[in-house]
């Protein structure tokens, strides 16, 4: 009884702890309610969060969940006090449902750190790694960098139809989708299966009455997207290539860099991208964080954070590929244009697990 | 303690159940009258019968409470997490095949496939302004399969009857159910996705993994074992 009450409470002191090293870096330190409005979770997410959360009914409100994690509300929170420049931090539980996996906890705590600023995305990129990698210095943690922002201007700058980019775009975080996608616009197999219902003169000769929402017209113009698509050239094999050797990509952050100035020559448009990123190490070489030795991983985010839409980060214990990540977080401009209405302000945050620092840090000890 | 053996409790599943066990020369019966929940097994000795709606038997055996049961599998899976860890299957029993599909209107001559449907998805998010609704009582399996697939954009609504008949009402744009013939689909102007079914379900012997065993209960399933052939 006592020594459960004594985990529990050391717990609740290192998250306690974190928290006031980020109050002490400048950050105001906020709540959230552990009950969230189930539908926008739901929105932002798609129904694999039912999967991850836990899903209550209110009598009056309606479907709720039980926090996941504190970005959402905290996003909502800024947005909706019209606030422009903001840093917040916080500690406390998020529940997350665990299907597969006994092991994995379904309560736990969480301390992060949020910055919200419309200057200089770099430096801001660089303040929340520095300040979190400063509250984990004594535990000697592998890192892991990446940024989405370069994979979705790899796309964005591909030589192929508008259709074609969404479609990649929104299955950036499902790579095994993603594949799929390229394979098929890329060795012009796109159009075969689809020949049949595309050749006939009234495609709708053979089909039944047409029954809810999805109207005819809708479907007539999706028959419209399909043939535009058959007409559609493949994606060349050299972009593919690119894509592809973009996608591999893992090196030392500096080594990497070179590289990706390498394939902005024969890949132009990602060029912005990769010059915010030499900017980004900059500016953590300047908050004295050796770049040298960051791991980049250009895939990295890609399966499990689809908020991020720009740098994204992981702390994690070495040699312990049985805990999850100690740290993690990343940059989420889009997130904040959704949940503002209209409104977007950059922002970027992460966010610490503290009974990982905890467990890290007696097992490091002894 | 005697070996707990759940077998549905009414309709054409438990006569299936009972002429399959008969056919094995494991006599089962109900006891006293129609309406009472209680039978009883000949053939071999130490065993209970319990009967159970089919729907919770997949519960019982979770729960340790009956060793084995009868039901289908699609129950098995869609409401057990990490259903082989706690129950394990003996034995596909070869009747109440049924398929667990996803369909669509017949008027959808755009969509065969589930990459068509993920398309529809998205374009129908960005015209109605929220996903499309899927209806089914299938959540755990129609969820995994989606994402299994990567089809994003969409939204499961629970239905537990007349799921064929929700397109039209307009509560839902496309099923997920549980089909043998596919006639109700067809005759609610449906059509099956190519691309084979979520899963094929057939009643299936299960043994619970959690239940505990003495003597007299691992002598009758192995007794129960060799009349239904099924010894190592």
């Amino acid at each position: 009884m006592s020594a459960t009450q004594d985990k529990a409470r050391a717990k609740l002191a290192e998250a306690a702890r974190l928290r006031a090293l980020f109050e002490a870096a400048g950050a105001r330190a906020v709540e959230t309610t552990l009950l969230q409005p189930a539908d926008l979770l739901l929105d932002l997410y798609g129904e694999d969060i039912r999967a991850r959360a836990f899903t209550t009914q209110d009598p009056l409100r309606g479907e709720m969940m039980l926090r996941p994690d504190f970005t959402v509300p905290v996003v909502q929170m800024h947005m909706t006090d019209g606030a422009n420049r903001a840093r917040y931090c916080y500690s406390g539980q998020v529940f997350r449902r665990q299907e597969d996996d006994p092991e994995r906890a379904t309560e736990y705590l969480q301390a992060g750190y949020e910055v919200f600023d419309c200057g200089n995305p770099a430096l801001s990129d660089a303040e929340v790694f520095a300040t979190i990698a400063g509250a984990l210095a004594p535990l000697d943690l592998r890192v892991a960098i990446g940024d989405i922002g370069i994979l979705s201007a790899a796309i964005r700058g591909l030589r192929t139809s508008a259709p074609r980019k969404a479609a990649l775009l929104r299955h950036l975080w499902r790579p095994r989708r993603f594949r799929a996608l390229l394979d098929r616009f890329s060795d012009g197999s796109a159009s075969k299966p689809r020949r049949k219902i595309l050749d006939q003169a009234d495609p709708f000769a053979k089909a039944g009455p047409v029954i809810g929402l999805r109207s005819r017209a809708e479907v007539e113009a999706r028959l419209a997207t399909l043939r535009a698509e058959a007409d559609e050239p493949p994606i060349s094999a050299l972009e593919v290539e690119l894509i592809d050797d973009l996608l591999a990509l893992q090196a030392k952050a500096p080594v990497a860099l070179s590289h990706l100035q390498d394939l902005a020559v024969d890949l132009p448009a990602i060029q912005p991208a990769v010059q915010g990123m030499e900017r980004r190490l900059d500016a953590l070489g300047d908050r004295g964080i050796d770049v040298e030795t960051l791991d980049f991983e250009a895939s990295y985010g890609r399966t499990s954070m689809e908020y991020y839409d720009g740098f994204v980060f992981g702390f994690f214990a070495d040699g312990r590929p049985d805990l999850p990540p100690v740290a993690t977080g990343g940059r989420y401009d889009a997130l904040t244009r959704v949940l503002g209405q209209g409104r977007a302000i950059p922002a970027v945050g992460g966010v610490i697990r503290p009974d990982l620092t905890l467990r890290l840090g007696t097992e490091g000890g002894r | 303690m005697t070996l707990k053996l759940g077998v549905p409790s009414k309709g054409r599943l438990m006569e299936k159940t009972f002429e399959w066990f008969g056919n094995h020369g494991v006599g089962m019966g109900r006891a006293g009258s129609e309406r009472e929940y209680a039978g009883a097994v000949d053939g071999v000795d130490d065993i209970d019968l319990v009967l159970l709606s089919a729907g919770e038997i997949p519960r019982e055996l979770a729960a340790g409470r009956i060793h084995m049961g009868v039901t289908g599998s699609d129950l098995v899976r869609e409401k057990l997490p990490m259903w082989d860890s706690v129950v394990t299957e003996m034995a596909e029993m070869g009747f109440g095949h049924a398929d667990l599909v996803i369909a669509v209107p017949d008027h959808w001559v755009d969509v065969e496939t589930l990459d068509d449907l993920d398309a529809v998805a998205a374009a129908f998010r960005a015209r109605h302004g929220f996903r499309l609704r899927i209806a089914t009582k299938y959540h755990r399996l129609i969820r995994n399969h989606l994402r299994l697939h990567g089809v994003a954009d969409y939204q499961l609504v629970d239905s537990q009857g007349a799921t064929e008949g929700t397109v039209r009402n307009e509560t839902a744009e496309a099923v997920a159910d549980i089909t043998s013939t596919g006639e109700t689909l067809r005759a609610n102007h449906l059509r099956i996705l190519s691309g084979g079914p979520v899963h094929k379900s057939q009643a299936t012997l299960f043994m619970s993994l959690t239940a505990p065993w003495d003597e007299a209960a691992l002598g009758a399933k192995e007794a129960l074992k060799a009349k239904l052939d099924l010894l190592d």
